[in-house]
Order: C-alpha cells, then sequence, then structure tokens
C-alpha cells in the first residue's frame, strides 16, 4: 500500500478547555483533491491550520513525507496556505505579491518573471502584473493567493474555504477552475469547507467531521449514497431520517409498513435509523406502494417540485418531476436499493455527533 | 433638507470663525504691523536673529529627539499588543492612554519632583554614592518630560494601524517563507507606515512647540522657540514680535507635515 503524503496521529486540540479536535487521525494521500467537510466549530479549520503549521496540536503528530513536522514553523513547511479572505499584501503590486515567496527564497530575477507569467496564465489574469490588489474584484484577488502560493510549488495547497465570499456563480466558476488547477498541477488539495454542494463537486475524497471527530470518509458518492449515520444523512444533502426497526436481513419496517432493502447484517428486531433521500421516494397511485399519505405541501423549484406528503404520521419530503397538487391521495414506494439503514447511535462518543440542527 | 444641515453646521461654522479664524487673522495682523500698527517684515524675520535661531534649532534637536525615542519605546509596545491580541478598550491599552486623563502641568510638576535636586531620583542616586549632580535644567530632563507626555499619542495610532492587519496577512508571508524579521521588515512595517506617520506629527508638533515643559524641567535656562514666544506676549509684552515668530514656526511645522504626509497617501494612521 502506498505511503501518505500526510499523516495526523491522535491530534488533539483544545482551546479554553473545549476540545476542538479529539483523537483525530487522517491519512491523505498524494496527488488527491481532499475536502474537509463540516458544520462551523467542526473543526476542519483547525485541522488545516494544525496541517500549515499555524496552530500546534496539544498532542498527536503530523507526519508529512514520511518525517514528523508537529513542531516546525509554519514558514519551513513545503506547504502553501490560500486563505479565506485572500489576505493579499495590499502594499505591493499583484506581481510582488506572487513574487513574495520567491524572492524569500533567494531566486533569480528571470526566475521570478517567468514564474510570475506562468502563474498568472495559470489563473487566467494575464497582464495583471501591475495592478494593486485593492483594484481587483473578489473572484480576481482568490485567484492571485492561489497564484501567489502555487509558485512555489508546494506539495500540498491548503484551501481555507477560499470561495466563502464569492457569488454563487463566480463560486461556481471557481469550482471547475480549482478542479481544472489541481489536474493541471498534480498536487494534492486539502480544502475546508461547510458547503457540501462544493464538497461534492471537487473533491476525490470528503471527509465529515463534526464536534471535532471523523463522521465518515470516502467518494462523493459513497458519502451521498452511503451516509454512515445520521449526522452525515443530514449533512449531506437533505433526507428523510426515519425510526426503523430491521426485521431481519433485506425487510425493514418504517411507520408501520415494510419495505424490502439491500442491508444485511443487522440482526433481528433491531430498531436502526433509515434515510430515504427526497429524490429515491416514488409517489404512485394510491393502493400501489408500500405506504400510504396525502400531499400537504408544494413547491415549484425549477428541475423538481419539493413536495410534502404526510404517511404513517411522519412529513416525507418528496422531490419529483412530476406535479400532484395538495390534497392529492398518494401511496409511497422506495426502490430496496434507495434505503440506506444506519446503527443507532449507541455510546455517548456516538451521541456527541448527533445531529444538532 | 439640506436647509436643515445648513442650520446644524451653524454652531460649528460660527465656533470655527469665532476661535479659528479670527485669532489667526488678528496673529497674522500683529505679525506683520509694529506697535503703530504700520506694516512691517521685521516681525517675521526676526526669526534669523541669532538667540532665535539657536531656540529654534534646539527646540528642532529636542523634538527630534523626543518623536525619536516615543517611535523606538511605542513601537515594539504596539507589537506586542498586536501580537498578545489585545483587544481595543482592554485593560491593557487604558493603562497606556490613562495618564492622558490626568492634568499636563500636574504629570510634568511630578516629572519637576521627580528629577528635582533632592528629588527622589537624586536622593536615590546620592545615597548609591554617586556624585552630586542634577537633572533639571538640562535637555534631558526636557526630553524625559516630553516622551512622558508624548507618548500615548505615538501609541495609539501604532497600536490603531497594527490591529486592522489582519493575521491571516502575517499567516500568508509565514506560509510563504518568511521569518519573524522578515514579516516585521516586509509586511508589519510597510503596512503600518501610516501609523507611524501620524504619530510622528502628532508628538512632533506638541514636543516642537511646547513651553511648558521647558520651563519646568529646563528650569527657566533652556530656552526653546515656544519660551521665546511665551515670553514675547507675557514678559516682554511684544505681540508683534510673538505673532510674526508664531507665524514663522507655523509655517515650519506645516511645511514638515506637508512633506511627511506626503508619504501617508491613503491617511489611515490618522483615523482613530
Amino acid at each position: 500500500m502506498k505511503q501518505p503524503l500526510i499523516n495526523l496521529v491522535d491530534i488533539t486540540k483544545s482551546y479554553d478547555g473545549d476540545i476542538v479536535l479529539d483523537q483525530l487521525n487522517l491519512e491523505i494521500y498524494e496527488n488527491q483533491f481532499v475536502t474537509l467537510l463540516g458544520p462551523s466549530g467542526c473543526g476542519k479549520t483547525t485541522t488545516l491550520r494544525i496541517i500549515g503549521g499555524f496552530e500546534t496540536p496539544d498532542a498527536g503528530k503530523v507526519i508529512f513525507d514520511g518525517q514528523d513536522i508537529t513542531h516546525v514553523p509554519p514558514h519551513k513547511r513545503a506547504l502553501n496556505t490560500v486563505f479565506q479572505k485572500y489576505a493579499l499584501f495590499t502594499h505591493m503590486n499583484i506581481g510582488e505579491n506572487i513574487a513574495f515567496g520567491l524572492k524569500i527564497k533567494g531566486k533569480s530575477k528571470a526566475y521570478i518573471q517567468d514564474k510570475i507569467k506562468y502563474a498568472l496564465k495559470l489563473v487566467n489574469l494575464e497582464g495583471f502584473e501591475k495592478r494593486m490588489p485593492d483594484s481587483l474584484s473578489g473572484g480576481q484577488q482568490q485567484r492571485i493567493a492561489i497564484a501567489r502560493a502555487i509558485v512555489n510549488e508546494p506539495k500540498v495547497l491548503l484551501l481555507d474555504e477560499p470561495l466563502g465570499a464569492l457569488d454563487l456563480k463566480l463560486r461556481q466558476d471557481m469550482q471547475y477552475e480549482l478542479i481544472r488547477l489541481k489536474n493541471e498541477l498534480g498536487i494534492t488539495f486539502i480544502y475546508v469547507t461547510h458547503d457540501q454542494e462544493e464538497a461534492l463537486t471537487m473533491s476525490d475524497n470528503i471527509v465529515v467531521m463534526n464536534q471535532g471527530y471523523i463522521q465518515q470518509m470516502g467518494t462523493p458518492e459513497k458519502i451521498y449514497n452511503e451516509p454512515e449515520n445520521a449526522f452525515v444523512a443530514d449533512f449531506i444533502g437533505e433526507s428523510n431520517i426515519i425510526d426503523g426497526v430491521m426485521i431481519k436481513d433485506r425487510l425493514v419496517e418504517i411507520l408501520g409498513a415494510k419495505f424490502a432493502c439491500v442491508d444485511e447484517g443487522f440482526g433481528n428486531n433491531r430498531p436502526v435509523d433509515v434515510v430515504i433521500r427526497p429524490e429515491d421516494v416514488d409517489l404512485v397511485k394510491p393502493g400501489e406502494g408500500t405506504l400510504e399519505g396525502v400531499v400537504t405541501h408544494i413547491i415549484f423549484k425549477g428541475v423538481h417540485y419539493e413536495m410534502e406528503v404526510m404517511a404513517g404520521g411522519f412529513e416525507w419530503l418528496v422531490h419529483s418531476t412530476d406535479m400532484f397538487p395538495v390534497g392529492t391521495k398518494v401511496s409511497i414506494h422506495v426502490d430496496p436499493f434507495d434505503i440506506q439503514i444506519m446503527n443507532k447511535p449507541e455510546s455517548e462518543d456516538e451521541e456527541a455527533v448527533g445531529v444538532n440542527e | 433638507m439640506s436647509k436643515t444641515k445648513r442650520l446644524l453646521a451653524g454652531p460649528y461654522l460660527l465656533w470655527m470663525i469665532a476661535f479659528i479664524v479670527i485669532p489667526l487673522v488678528m496673529i497674522a495682523v500683529y505679525g506683520f504691523t509694529d506697535k503703530t500698527g504700520a506694516f512691517t517684515w521685521e516681525n517675521v524675520t526676526a526669526m534669523a536673529r541669532p538667540e532665535h535661531l539657536k531656540a529654534l534649532w534646539l527646540s528642532l534637536k529636542l523634538a527630534f529627539l523626543c518623536t525619536l525615542v516615543c517611535l523606538l519605546l511605542a513601537y515594539p509596545l504596539a507589537l506586542i499588543l498586536k501580537a498578545g491580541g489585545v483587544k481595543k478598550g482592554s485593560f491593557v491599552v487604558m493603562i497606556f492612554i490613562l495618564p492622558m486623563w490626568m492634568n499636563f502641568l500636574l504629570r510634568t510638576y511630578a516629572w519637576l519632583n521627580l528629577l528635582d535636586d533632592g528629588g527622589i531620583l537624586c536622593t536615590i542616586l546620592e545615597k548609591l554614592g554617586l556624585a552630586e549632580f542634577s537633572i533639571v535644567g538640562t535637555n534631558t530632563a526636557i526630553v524625559l518630560g516630553m516622551v512622558y507626555n508624548f507618548l500615548p499619542f505615538m501609541v495609539l495610532p501604532l497600536y490603531n494601524v497594527m490591529s486592522k492587519i489582519d493575521d491571516n496577512v502575517i499567516n500568508a508571508a509565514k506560509d510563504l517563507g518568511a521569518n519573524g524579521f522578515q514579516v516585521l521588515w516586509r509586511i508589519i512595517l510597510p503596512l503600518s507606515f501610516p501609523g507611524i506617520v501620524s504619530g510622528i506629527t502628532m508628538v512632533f508638533v506638541p514636543s516642537m512647540t511646547t513651553f511648558v515643559i521647558s520651563d519646568l524641567l529646563g528650569a527657566r535656562k533652556i530656552m526653546l522657540i515656544g519660551n521665546i514666544i511665551e515670553q514675547e506676549f507675557s514678559t516682554a509684552a511684544n505681540w508683534n514680535l510673538g505673532s510674526g515668530l508664531s507665524l514663522v514656526l507655523m509655517v515650519f511645522i506645516l511645511i514638515s507635515m506637508a512633506v511627511l504626509n506626503h508619504y501617508d497617501k491613503n491617511g489611515e494612521g490618522t483615523s482613530f
């Protein structure tokens, strides 16, 4: 097996007695786009700052390329950071901003000029050398911040919610830009965000965090389709999280009705959490599905209709391209592979990471 | 709407006319006339007299020294306050501003008490077996008094401008490979420049024109340009000469400030 490029071992960090990270273990491999995803206060930014060297963990080790860098100051680490609010040097022009790291390393003038040109081309801002940061838009400033970081040829680029201050359209453009950059540069990106859509769009791997714990790690598809607990299911996209009982392998009882599913190994008659994505709920004619209900709300969302269906005493969230007016009697059908079964939290640790929204 | 605005500006306009414009005009009138009321350049050109030039030069030297000492004391302090993440209006910042709330004369008298012959400092030094010597009546005493009185005016703008520097800008510099000294030299110093300029202005001007501090701590032996002007108005009762010298001093300061402010294009440091 490949050796990880970055290895966080039992990282613990607390501020004024509040534990922010509790024995966090994380391996990040070369050439990956890894996203740390979670609500504010989940410890994702602290994790990034520990990797960048701006925070020292109370306990645990940061291994980078096989070496322990836990106590190495930031200016001696072979990685670069792109900060949330760009953090450009406002007293220098764009060219000087990009050259900053290279000048400190004592590179030749010709080399620096080449690098500035190359970096500005990479971020589609050719000819901006003489402009001042203040005269640039937010999106442009963020590109310069990225350019300033990558000219140093870091092995890893750390990005702390870099698109947080941009508007929606620009954010989407920048997402594609970042994917392109990552592929062109062939380096590791570690990206911090609270925006699940951003994480799903860009990442090779997502690390979902809450209250200092890693909830789940995996590809975007895996995180979305097979959330391991109620927190992940709720945080990544919308979902119906319902109490259920696993009658036996491949059969679960939800709200009094029996649904076929594909999960096995939970035992018999065991209480579980059941996750069903709104787009996986099929509304059919009364009597043709598993559970009978009535449409109580409908909103047109553009691509689909968002409906609420009262069935079995539970308000189901349903996304569908078919319209069912309020008051329509419907029947709910869910395909077996669209039902995701999760263990209920047992220990206190797991309780602590439960849904809190 | 615009009428109400003009009405609201009324009292300030009156104030400015009564206490700024009229006095300035009066100084100008006195400065360019002699006792009979006839126009003359004499009061202005009197600055070129050796005793006046000597006082001006000494004022300049002491004001420069005082400003330099204030800057050297205040800059590290502002850095420490920033590094410690000390918030505006916190106790530590208040401690440094606190002396400003006390009467200026009182504070200077306190220094006189400390430094005077037979005062606390001299007594201690003499008890330690050091030869009998006197601090009051020397340039050192005057600079000490000026530094003490004007230091807060240097600390505040510096602290103000530094607290506005985003921590992430400093982190970004470190991230790009800058060590502590490089961060200070290439990032913090240029970004805090407006604060330096405004601190220098606020310390240099009052120390250039002071006469109370030099009067008390100089034991009336040392004449600064402020003392000379003050004496023309009080003991010599020559308002014309006093006004003429004031005008020259004013122009002198205006020019120095214009040169200094040339570097503070955004005027960021002055806003606190």
